[in-house]
């Protein structure tokens, strides 16, 4: 009896995370009472001092907590204290902004850099300096020149997500098959036309490979952004509960991150697989 | 003396010695007034803010406690309030006060560090004391004090927050670009602690700590020169004896427990939270170190000030009013709960009921009672200015000379006072500048006299205390037994000046208080 590969990696799948919420509880477990105390000292102590509770919450406790939030995603308490699907939206359209703005930048410079060997070389230097520094070093400039937290957020997220996308930009236009430029240019097809019908599409996988490492980044620093910034988004709400050093709270909004994180990247991979070719 | 006592008793001290909760002249009374029910009168706002008016105005002439103890002894307190509003227009000043005019500005946005000692900040919100004052402001956590720091600075606050040296800090281009920021009020005082990790229970003596790692809030924070004077008074270099860090609050508990620091001097929500979960035990309360230390103050810019006048004085009005509220023991429970939640502190209520009510667990089995712990009251002495700018000097952080006086009343002043004199009163900006900041320009040359004369000649002054001091302090003694009493230590000049008419000026009054040939030769 042999069963579907797929099946199978399921019964793995689950029975790894099984293994892993055991491990998790029994490491978690409380140590007992560790001293003695009276009752009215005991009453001003936590959970962690008068019953040993350990420190890290236990899968049951982050269970419990995770669906409290999901049965209220969108409550409002004041500017300090809103929803996870708020906080969610918040981050979330951040990165749609920044991100959008990468594009805007990233894709027609790319096409000039790919297209044109002389700006290519005009402009490696810079890009090379530029591309390996960390987008949260720019914060503090940011902040000091934009003066504006939110817009310093999305010139971070933009920052960061503007490089993968122009060098593969880059790359994916010059590496446009030299046939198909001949073809074209045999054809006396104008300078646009070509770039539109003939390297783009050619490049267009190679885009969006750029595009799919570019949020995966603005992803992942957007919650560093936030957490520095505050005021809301994800990262904030992580560092909001850090602050009552809720770990519980941290843990659910550290796997909140991962799942959106796949869902993006999972919605560029989608836009690859429709735009890749058969060679 | 609370900005909010009465400033014209007699008995009051400066300091605030006397009783636990610092609200009575001596214990007595105040357990009196914790037996007795009593059925007092609400004072009604314009009541209480002539309290505040006042005791600004008394203070700001008289800085010498004794000085001004003899004063009122001598002329009474009716007769004193009747001088002063002379040459200083109390009750204009308390009217102007408020009412003020309407805001330019309504929507407002105060960011603030979740720490107790934002107190009044935070709490202004819930209990309603902005919406009082025809504001809605809007109290945003904010990460950090360099972020709280650069948001003001941005404009994206219109006040904020800030730890009592940060003003000065910005205002002199330290760690930041000079930019002129004002102190209107203090927000806390005291509410800070030394905890030490489990480890180091027997450790108690800080000349044992050579080689320990220590958390601070920030570099420019009392904290940083609470410890470093603590740690230097026990003979430590904090340069290089130890190592202190700039570490956020509610990283010092995490890193408490996982060893990489062995203690932190730190507000005392994040002490009591450490003692809550059991990883450390409270050393000492920063009151021990300096009773009745600032720590935290509401600061804005200049430009606010001078630009939003009426916003601003609606907002100092409903800082007032939170920090009266906040200094009052018997209201501490409720503001507790009303800003544990994770909008404001995100605290355990156990935490900063601790906290706040001043009976708390010390993390080594025993339980305290100090309701001083914490307290709150907004004046903004500029003595606490010098001493944070000495210290600033001391640890390296000012290099070259700086002028201690003119900074600590540009920063914690707040406007030019020479530009609202009491004769274009209508500006209440500057009157609550004045009112809550020293007001020393605004004195009328007169009152200068006064109190310059009373507190440059010191000989006159240690006479006048000496007379004062075996009196007794609620005045049950008739005038003539106090006379008596006087006239035995052969100072006859005192009580002649109750007899006199009220119109005589007070330059005159001065000189009879001053000079005791003047009053011997009558």
């Amino acid at each position: 009896m042999t069963f579907s590969l797929r099946f199978r990696a399921a019964i793995v799948s689950i029975a790894l995370f099984l293994a892993f919420i055991g491990i998790w509880h029994i490491a978690t477990r409380g140590t007992g009472t560790v001293a003695h105390m009276t009752p009215e000292y005991a009453r001003l102590m936590g959970l962690t001092a008068t019953q040993g509770k350990s420190a890290m919450p236990g899968p049951f406790d982050v269970g419990a907590k995770l669906w409290q939030h999901l049965k209220r995603p969108f409550y409002d308490n004041g500017p300090n204290d809103k929803g996870l699907g708020i906080q969610l939206g918040y981050s979330i359209a951040r990165v749609g902004l920044g991100y959008l703005l990468a594009v805007i930048v990233a894709i027609p410079l790319g096409f000039l850099i790919g297209m044109s060997p002389l700006i290519n070389r005009a402009l490696d230097p810079f890009i090379q300096i530029l591309k390996p520094i960390s987008p949260l070093a720019w914060m503090p400039l940011a902040l000091y020149t934009i003066k504006d937290s939110g817009l310093s957020a999305i010139f971070v997220i933009f920052i960061c997500s503007v490089w993968p996308m122009l060098l593969n930009t880059a790359f994916g236009v010059a590496a446009a098959r030299k046939e198909w430029i001949n073809v074209a240019r045999t054809l006396e097809v104008g300078t646009v036309r070509r770039a539109f019908t003939v390297i783009l599409p050619a490049a267009a996988p190679t885009i969006l490979t750029g595009m799919r490492i570019s949020i995966g980044i603005a992803w992942l620093v957007i919650v560093a952004a936030e957490m520095l910034v505050g005021g809301t988004g994800i990262g904030y709400f992580v560092w909001n509960e850090w602050n009552n050093l809720s770990i519980t709270n941290v843990i659910i909004a550290i796997l909140l991150i991962g799942v959106v994180g796949m869902l993006l990247d999972q919605i560029l991979a989608r836009f690859t697989a429709m735009v890749t070719f058969p060679e | 003396m609370s900005t909010f006592d009465d400033p014209f008793g007699a008995g009051r001290e400066l300091s605030r010695s006397g009783c636990a909760c610092g609200q009575h002249r001596s214990v007595a009374e105040h357990d009196q007034a914790a037996l007795t029910l009593r059925c007092e009168p609400v004072p009604t706002d314009e009541e209480h803010y002539q309290g505040v008016v006042a005791s600004a105005v008394m203070r700001a002439m008289f800085p010498k406690d004794a000085a001004r103890r003899a004063f009122l002894k001598s002329v009474g307190a009716s007769t004193a309030l009747a001088a002063i509003s002379q040459f200083f227009p109390i009750k204009t000043a308390t009217e102007v006060f408020a009412e003020g005019g309407m805001p330019e500005k309504k929507d407002l946005k105060v960011g603030f560090i979740p720490i107790t000692c934002a107190t009044p900040i935070i709490m202004a919100a819930p209990l309603g004391f902005y919406a009082k004052h025809g504001l809605n402001v809007e109290v945003v956590k904010t990460a950090g004090w360099a972020v709280i720091r650069d948001k003001t600075i941005n404009k994206e606050y219109d006040a904020a927050h800030m730890l009592a040296p940060m003003p000065i800090a910005i205002s002199l281009g330290l760690g930041a670009n000079a930019i002129p920021f004002t102190v209107p009020a203090i927000e806390n005082i005291n509410g800070q602690g030394i905890t030490l990790a489990m480890k180091h229970k027997d450790k108690r003596d800080p000349r044992d700590w050579k080689g320990m790692k220590f958390a601070i809030p920030f570099d420019y924070s009392m904290h940083n020169y609470l410890l470093r004077y603590y740690l230097a008074e026990h003979g430590l270099d904090p340069d290089t004896d130890v190592q202190l860090r700039s570490v956020p609050p509610p990283e010092m508990v995490a890193n408490l427990r996982a060893d990489n620091i062995d203690g932190f001097l730190a507000p005392d929500n994040i002490c009591q939270r450490a003692i809550y979960d059991g990883v450390g035990f409270l050393h000492m309360l920063s009151k021990e170190i300096w009773d009745g230390h600032p720590c935290c103050t509401f600061a804005a810019s200049r430009e606010f000030i001078t630009g939003s006048r009426n916003s601003f004085a609606a907002l100092t009005r409903a800082i007032v009013d939170a920090t009266a509220y906040a200094s009052k023991a018997e209201n501490r429970k409720q503001i507790a709960e009303a800003i544990a939640p994770a909008n404001y502190i995100n605290a355990p209520v156990t935490v900063l009921e601790q906290v706040l009510t001043g009976t708390y667990a010390d993390g080594l089995g025993g339980i305290k009672t100090d309701a001083r712990r914490v307290d709150f009251d907004p004046f903004p002495w500029q003595s606490f200015a010098v001493w944070m700018l000495t210290q600033m000097k001391r640890w390296g952080q000012i290099k070259g000379d700086v002028d201690y006086k003119s900074v600590a009343e540009q920063v914690y002043l707040a406007t030019d006072t020479r530009k609202v004199m009491p004769g274009d009163g209508a500006d209440p900006a500057g009157f609550i500048q004045v009112v809550l900041g020293d007001g020393q320009d605004l004195r009328s040359r007169q009152a200068r006299g006064l109190s310059q004369q009373l507190q440059d000649q010191e000989g006159v002054v240690t006479v006048a205390n000496s007379v004062s001091s075996p009196l007794p302090a609620c005045g049950e003694r008739s005038d003539c037994a106090r006379r008596r009493a006087i006239r035995a230590r052969g100072n006859l000049y005192i009580p002649r000046l109750s007899r006199q008419p009220l119109t005589a000026t007070l330059s005159e009054r001065a000189l009879l208080v001053s000079t005791p040939q003047a009053g011997r030769g009558r």
